[in-house]
């Protein structure tokens, strides 16, 4: 179909997005990589009477190396996260999760921010960037504030932000030395949106582990942290009994939404089964 | 453009044309070169991102026609299949499609082989499973893919 009748602005500065949203509210939709948006408008899913297009915005960082941190502006495109030497170095999962996202042409297009904006409970960028540890920077005209990945999700498609704010950028703590990583996804085709996913970050230290995030995606309302899994695992060897433990808080803690293709048994099933996966490349990298 | 509007006058590239329109801001890229260009190489499946028949390249990469407006292609390259057909950029592709039958209906083909030059640009001598993935986003109905793949390793092999 072709999307509803809608106005379409193309603001020139942050403060043109905001005196937008000042005057639009919720009548507006801000525009950045358009991947889902235009696919929901064309659906006649979403019908905002204004679109902001914010791809000409100059004031909206690229990748930039801070001390102990990246920070990536929001309308940085999945090719450009991939390619980045900065992301390759500094936040390898990021590179490692661009080839799970949707298709090349897609991937050209759709960008960080909106993706965490958006917040698909199974989208990578949000589990990536929990499991990291990452802030998001809000922006509005009475300035800016910055969350904790694990404060921004509220709920389905339910984020932090208020109408008058933007997404700006990320913040990702850069790789500490001992630090590990994975990220894997169960799909039925590729490039699909995952049934369940995985991404793992944390350090080791003489063979135990330190600190661990495991973030899941498609197994609830919002990308989770299985923090009675990691708790557990602390101060641990990765061996297989400990995996094992892991696994199944794991499918304890999973409480995914019953639909009708895939019920929620299946879902904590193959949560559990990324968990022994990725535990087990890790533990291997690791020997 | 700080106001909202309903229309929009662009400027913008076309298979190294220059192009300027003024549009409707709902008009689909897509849209705005079958129906105001006539280049009707570029074809409109799903309409939401998913079926690849719309792909062509903005600013030298390979995007969804559906998912961008012909307001935001102001000041951007666009090619389309027509273009990359007259510069002979997809020559061996087309050949080997040819070749190994890897169309029937051919409404996919197009996009299918923006999307393989595209892949050949930046990897000349892909596996299969890098065929596959490359491709994954374009949908095809006829074939079952199998021709498709051989068709792009055949055009590897000579030197797309």
């Amino acid at each position: 179909m072709k999307a509803p009748d809608f106005a379409y602005m193309r603001p020139d500065s942050l403060d043109g997005v905001f005196a937008a949203l000042a005057q639009y509210g919720d009548d507006a939709r801000i525009l950045a990589g358009g991947q889902t948006l235009m696919a929901l408008q064309n659906m006649r899913l979403a019908a905002a009477d204004v679109l902001v297009d914010i791809n000409r915005v100059p004031d909206l960082p690229d990748i930039v190396e801070e001390p102990g941190h990246l920070l990536i502006g929001a309308l940085v495109r999945y090719a450009a996260l991939a390619e980045s030497l900065l992301v390759q170095q500094h936040v390898p999962l990021l590179a490692d999760a661009v080839p799970f996202v949707a298709h090349a042409a897609i991937r050209n297009r759709g960008t960080v921010g909106g993706s965490l904006a958006l917040g698909d409970p199974a989208a990578e960028m949000p589990a990536c960037m929990l499991a990291l540890g990452a802030e998001v920077i809000l922006s509005s005209a009475a300035g800016t504030r910055t969350i904790p990945m694990r404060e921004f999700y509220l709920g389905l498609y339910e984020t932090a932000l208020r109408p008058d704010e933007v997404l700006t950028a990320v913040r990702v703590p850069k790789r500490r030395p001992g630090q590990f990583h994975a990220i894997d996804e169960i799909v039925r085709r590729r490039g699909d949106f995952a049934l369940a996913g995985l991404a793992v970050s944390g350090v080791a230290e003489k063979g135990a582990v330190e600190a661990i995030s495991l973030a899941l995606f498609g197994v609830g309302d919002r990308p989770v942290l299985a923090t009675d899994a990691a708790d557990l695992l602390i101060g641990k060897a990765l061996d297989p009994a400990q995996i094992e433990t892991a696994k199944d808080a794991v499918i304890a803690s999973l409480d995914p939404p019953d639909d009708p293709i895939t019920p929620p048994a299946y879902r904590r099933h193959i949560g559990g089964v990324l968990v022994q996966r990725l535990l087990g490349q890790i533990r291997e990298k690791l020997a | 453009m700080t106001r909202a509007v309903k229309s929009v006058a662009i400027a913008l590239k076309v298979n190294g044309e220059n192009v300027n329109e003024t549009v409707p801001v709902r008009r689909n890229l897509v849209d705005f070169l079958r129906a105001d260009l006539g280049l009707t190489g570029s074809h409109v499946g799903c309409e939401h991102g998913v079926c690849g028949a719309c792909t062509i390249l903005v600013d030298g990469v390979i995007v969804r026609g559906c998912l961008m407006l012909a307001a935001q292609a102001d000041g951007c390259e666009v090619e389309t299949v027509e273009g990359a057909d007259a510069t002979g950029r997809i020559a061996k592709l087309q050949a080997a499609f040819h070749q190994r039958n890897a169309l029937q209906c051919g409404f996919c083909t197009p996009a299918m082989l923006l999307t393989a030059a595209a892949l050949l640009e930046a990897n000349p001598a892909p596996t299969r499973e890098e065929i596959r993935d490359q491709l994954s986003g374009n949908f095809c109905r006829c074939t079952g893919y199998q021709a498709i793949i051989d068709a792009v390793a055949d055009a590897a092999e000579a030197g797309e």
